[in-house]
């Protein structure tokens, strides 16, 4: 009993904490001082997870590329976030001249506030979400939207021709993605029957055996996690789908003109993007902060989202050391040709799963269904491509 | 199959992943100022000058000919010669260099210095940590930090200062075979001329 009690404590520890700190101040203060303790959380967590993920990353692309990657400052290396924030500190915050001024400065703050909201609706444990909105999904992804307006002001703003074509780029790509992921999202509305995130994941907290009832496990959710994962790669604008900044065409794409710290506000929100885009993910098909085991449910539910979390960030760096670099059409042609196609067929598939009742029989229609179209619409879209080496039309 | 390729390259990406942990050949990274390899032979940085024995001013073997000040194509080499003589390896006497100074900052380290001189002064060093803190006299390197020793010389360039040695060695002979037969000719000269000899004496 008294290790049950103790394990209930510290899964709600912050809970605890935040309710002990609050009865300090007067009964009427209470509600504002919980949220913003709870938004000074948010706020302090995610920009040091993302200084833990920068070294992370650099080390773990290192090792996929067979170096080492940076180790001098500090143990292993793990300083190395203190010396770029240094860097960047000290950095001439440069204003190009024909810029404009107001713009370009509202450009990476409007981006960084609006990412951080997106935390707000996120439930990291349990009952430990900032805001319990009935309309949790909708409200992210207003919220994800609007990171958009923010990279083209950038773009515009700067009067730069790559920075402009970044900001072009970038607004055609997150548009394209922004209707895969929302469709994506829209098959576990479907059967959660809730745009509340909280509840989404307690429909998924439930166990048959030992295994969990998450979303990714049927054929519908392990096709929308598909499609999602590739949705959200490209929103937030990682490898393979990193063109509206690609290095080696576009200098840095949008912010191409940014120096010093407002370019590491831009570096911070794209970060932040990726973890709201992979908790957003987590709570949608992983069980958001349910255990993968019901004998592991004794360990604290934030533990679990935040590994959740962790983890699709690792996937996040992994595909970024594999995959090389699309084409603007490729890219287009990919979403618009082969992923949204499938997630509308997804959405069918969802209906028939849910309507199919419970039983094999849905099991087996959904997964034939999929797999088919899978392979014949991979058939299809590949059936004029020719792989291997390059003919030349001219110069040979 | 669509995505095969992606699974392919991530399973290969995986593989480097965990294969940098546990093999050493997949690292091919030296880290620098802890660890180092050994210059290769062929190496040439920055030249020097080569004395033989113990002092490095007596052993020079510059003989102040400029040659290679005037062929230096970007003009970093500053002599300036002797007014007397020292007498060389084989013992000629010849002139040396009172200066003798090399811009760092401008040396390209072409090595036609060294081709050029004719008494095996000047080599090439793979000495490559040449930074300092001082950019006007820290960069001009007089004679004395450019001298180097013959075993230093061996000890970078094997092959070559064997060569090198070899040649001297020869040169040395000869001139030593030449002052032998010289000097007996001289002899012979002098007991030839020499005051009226024994009638006795039949000539050597």
């Amino acid at each position: 009993m008294a290790t049950s009690r103790l394990f209930t404590n510290l899964d709600q520890i912050f809970i605890l904490l935040r309710n002990w700190l609050v009865d300090f101040l007067p009964a009427a203060l209470r509600p504002a001082a919980g949220i913003v303790l709870g938004v000074i959380t948010i706020v302090c967590l995610f920009p040091g997870l993302f200084a833990l993920t920068t070294v992370f990353e650099r080390k773990g692309l290192g090792r996929i590329q067979n170096r080492l990657g940076p180790n001098r400052v500090g143990p292993f290396g793990f300083f190395q976030p203190v010396a770029d924030g240094i860097k960047s500190l000290t950095k001439e915050d440069i204003v190009p001249f024909s810029a404009n001024a107001v713009v370009h400065f509202l450009a990476p703050l409007s981006l960084v506030v609006a990412v951080f909201m997106e935390f707000a609706v996120l439930p990291m444990g349990r009952n430990m979400v900032l805001v319990d909105l009935n309309a949790g999904l909708l409200f992210f992804f207003s919220m994800s939207a609007s990171t958009e307006l923010s990279v083209f002001m950038a773009g515009w703003s700067s009067r730069n021709k790559y920075s402009l074509l970044g900001a072009m780029r970038a607004v055609a790509q997150m548009i394209s993605y922004e209707v895969v992921l929302l469709l994506s999202s829209v098959s576990v509305v479907m059967i959660a029957g809730s745009l509340s995130l909280p509840k989404i994941v307690d429909a998924q907290n439930s166990y048959t055996g030992i295994f969990p009832h998450w979303y990714i496990f049927t054929p519908w959710g392990l096709a929308g996690f598909v499609m999602y994962a590739i949705a959200a790669t490209a929103e937030t604008n990682r490898s393979p789908f990193d063109l509206p900044e690609g290095e080696s065409e576009l200098v840095a794409g949008y912010h191409t003109e940014y120096s010093g710290f407002k370019f590491a506000l831009f570096f911070l929100g794209e970060y932040l993007a990726m973890f709201a885009i992979s908790g957003l993910g987590t709570t949608l098909f992983l069980g958001g902060w349910s255990a993968p085991f019901s004998f592991l449910t004794f360990i604290p539910s934030w533990i679990w989202f935040f590994s959740k979390v962790m983890l699709s960030i690792f996937v996040f760096i992994w595909m970024r050391g594999t995959l090389p670099r699309l084409r603007q059409d490729q890219l287009m042609n990919f979403a618009w040709k082969f992923v949204l196609p499938f997630t509308l067929l997804n959405l069918f598939v969802t209906a028939l799963w849910r309507f199919m009742g419970d039983g094999w029989m849905r099991w087996v229609v959904c997964t034939v269904i999929l797999a088919a179209a899978y392979v014949l619409m991979g058939r299809l879209s590949m059936r004029n491509e020719h792989f291997g080496p390059r003919r030349y039309r001219y110069a040979e | 199959m669509l995505g095969e390729g992606i699974l392919k390259g991530m399973a290969e990406t995986a593989k480097n992943f965990f294969g940098s942990y546990v093999s050493k050949e997949r690292m091919t990274t030296v880290e620098y100022p802890e660890e180092r390899i050994p210059t290769i032979e062929a190496a040439r940085v920055f030249p020097f000058l080569v004395y033989d024995g113990a002092d490095w001013e007596a052993g020079l073997r510059c003989v102040a000919c400029q040659i290679c000040e005037k062929e230096c194509p970007p003009k970093c080499i500053y002599i300036d010669k002797s007014k007397d003589k020292k007498p060389d390896y084989v013992g000629k006497q010849q002139f040396y260099p009172t200066r003798f100074d090399i811009d760092v900052s401008v040396c390209m380290s072409c090595q036609i210095c060294v081709e050029v001189c004719p008494f095996e002064a000047i080599k090439m060093d793979n000495e490559f940590e040449l930074a300092t803190d001082d950019r006007f006299g820290g960069l001009l390197y007089d004679r004395k930090q450019l001298a180097r020793s013959n075993e230093y010389y061996h000890s970078i360039h094997p092959t070559e200062a064997s060569q090198v040695d070899a040649r001297l060695g020869e040169e040395k002979a000869k001139v030593e075979a030449k002052a032998k037969a010289a000097a007996e000719a001289a002899a012979a000269k002098t007991a030839a001329s020499a005051p009226p000899a024994p009638p006795t004496g039949g000539g050597s």
